[in-house]
């Protein structure tokens, strides 16, 4: 089975440009980050550089994962059910359009800006820290390895994220009940990275290795349950 | 329509069409679990017809187009749509020869009419699909109005929005649900010239519609259904088929013994009287029977007002079916 590019983007650039004009969706996207954000922040702000010792023990910032875990349950729990809602559903998957091909322009719209914003959030972070933290604090925050595994589990866990929502919004005949269950169905990667965040978990390379792996066998595992989980026919006429 | 309006049908690549049957459909049925939608139908409809589907709410129309779209798997039967199987890996090979026009316009609200059809012409990979959408926005007479957001605009201006939609892909069969409701005269007369520009362009239009004068000007022929295929046929045959040919005849004052005068004459099967002066006689051919029938009236000294023939429209066929159906699940 071929997947055409063109029409991926066709899905791709209407997802954006709704978002573009849906203040709500716009507002809760930049929210959500500034909930994760402002109070361990400012926490940081007060640490002595006392605190600096204790702090190369953990990886506190990588709490900010739980961005990319429930960012992008905003969009992708709305992604089929939302159309469903609005009548717009039925005259796409009457074009020539493959499940996979819908499937995957709606995965990427909401993936694409919750990766980004998950990443401006972070350097906003790092960035406040090296400027406004105790210089011995913020060398304690702020490693490599640190900055390492949150670019790359970013998109990782955003990408479970997004199928998650996405299977849900396809089974789903309400559009609240689909953006609570995905918020719902986001907790466990948040209680992960919280975990580790606070040592409880302790990080080593091992692990690293062994949570990419799982995510990225979750990631594929949810592209297949979501595509089975999508079903024209159900989506059409609510039955089955 | 304005003669500066562009062909809504955009002349074709080298695809022959007309080689069968636009549709092609064989005892075509589907069942939601003990819920029978539609049963047991079959037709066919030719390149370039119009084709118009009636039935009363619920007797399984839109659940027909939405099989015949693939977008919902027949329990049983079988059809060709554009001379494609209408098998579940057939289905984009069939979409991309057909647009279906739904009822509600379906339009992205916070997008502009352009935008819409851009993501759509995308979808159906669509050649030249700036041409394409200027094309299908002045056939639809919607390209002053290009950049308007579809939310600012009225309900018979979204629904234009959906007709140049389908427009995009060029299709060789179009499925139309109720394409007029909400629209005014002149706008409903514009999309009824559309239609038959299409037909003459080569389109298949297949129309569901419940508005039986809408059917009855534009359709080539009509089916009616009603879970089953109550009929098929031109609105004349149905006429034909279903109601006896009457002279009705009025004189300027009742006659002393109709009976004498009617029923000597071969030509008329049987009459009634209608009102005090009025008479409605069954025949086999009206132009054989209106003379008679004249001759006779006048060698009684009779003063006739009139004598025409009688006209039923598709509503009195519709009714008449409907009604027989009701009938007969009330016994």
């Amino acid at each position: 089975m071929s997947i055409s590019t063109r029409r991926v983007r066709a899905i791709f650039r209407k997802e954006l440009r709704e978002y573009r004009r849906n203040g709500s969706i716009v507002a809760a996207m930049a929210i959500l980050p500034l909930i994760f954000v402002i109070t361990p922040m400012i926490q940081i702000f007060a640490l002595p550089p006392a605190s600096s010792a204790a702090l190369r023990h953990g990886d506190p910032l990588l709490y900010m994962l739980g961005i990319p875990a429930l960012v992008p349950t905003v969009i992708a729990a709305y992604s089929v059910v939302g159309e469903r809602q609005q009548g717009t559903l039925e005259p796409v998957l009457t074009t020539p359009v493959r499940r996979a091909e819908f499937l995957a322009g709606k995965a990427l719209a909401a993936l694409v800006p919750s990766t980004a914003i998950s990443y401006v959030v972070y350097a906003l972070v790092v960035a406040c820290v090296a400027l406004f933290a105790q210089p011995a604090v913020a060398s304690a925050l702020v490693r490599g390895t640190e900055v390492l595994a949150q670019v790359l589990f970013t998109p990782l866990v955003a990408g479970l994220s997004v199928w998650i929502g996405i299977g849900i919004s396809a089974r789903s005949s309400d559009l609240r009940v689909a953006q609570q269950l995905s918020v719902v169905a986001s907790l466990p990667s948040i209680a992960v990275t919280s975990l580790i965040a606070y040592n409880v978990i302790h990080p080593a390379l091992r692990l690293a290795f062994g949570l990419g792996a799982v995510l990225l066998v979750l990631d594929g595992l949810g592209w297949r349950v979501t595509s089975a989980a999508f079903d024209r026919e159900r989506l059409v006429t609510g039955t089955r | 329509m304005s003669t500066e309006r562009p062909s809504a049908a955009a002349p074709r690549g080298s695809a022959p069409k007309g080689s069968g049957p636009a549709l092609s459909v064989r005892g075509l049925g589907k069942r939601f679990g003990n819920r029978v939608a539609f049963e047991n139908v079959s037709f066919e409809v030719g390149y370039g017809e119009v084709f118009g589907f009636l039935g009363p709410n619920g007797a399984g129309k839109t659940t027909t187009v939405r099989t015949l779209g693939t977008l919902i798997a027949p329990t049983s039967g079988s059809a060709t749509v554009a001379g494609v199987p209408l098998t579940p890996e057939n289905g984009v090979a069939i979409r991309q020869r057909l647009a279906i026009m739904p009822e509600a316009p379906g339009l992205y609200l916070r997008l502009s009419v352009t935008e819409n059809l851009e993501c759509f012409a995308d979808l159906y990979e669509t050649p030249s699909p700036r041409e394409r959408i200027d094309h299908a926005l002045r056939a639809v007479h919607l390209a002053d109005r290009a950049l308007d957001v579809c939310g600012t605009l009225s309900k018979g201006l979204r629904q234009r929005v959906a007709l140049a939609r389908a427009l995009l892909s060029d299709p060789e069969v179009l499925f139309l649900d109720e394409p007029t409701s909400g629209l005014d005269p002149a706008a409903t007369r514009d999309v009824h010239e559309l239609i038959t520009e299409l037909s003459r362009g080569g389109v298949t239009i297949f129309l569901t519609t419940h508005r039986l004068e809408e059917a009855e000007r534009l359709c080539d022929r009509v089916a009616i259904l009603n879970t089953t295929l109550r009929t098929i046929g031109s609105p004349d045959e149905l006429r034909d088929r279903l109601f006896a040919k009457t002279l009705t005849v009025r004189t300027l004052a009742p006659l002393s013994d109709p009976g004498r005068v009617y029923a000597g004459l071969p030509a008329v099967d049987r009459w009634h009287e209608d009102g005090p002066a009025g008479y409605v006689l069954a025949v086999a051919d009206p132009a054989v029977a209106a003379p008679a029938v004249t001759r006779a009236l006048v060698a009684a000294g009779a003063d006739v007002l009139s004598i025409g023939e009688s006209h039923r429209s598709l509503e009195d066929v519709y009714l008449e079916l409907i009604d027989e159906d009701q009938e007969a699940s009330r016994r």
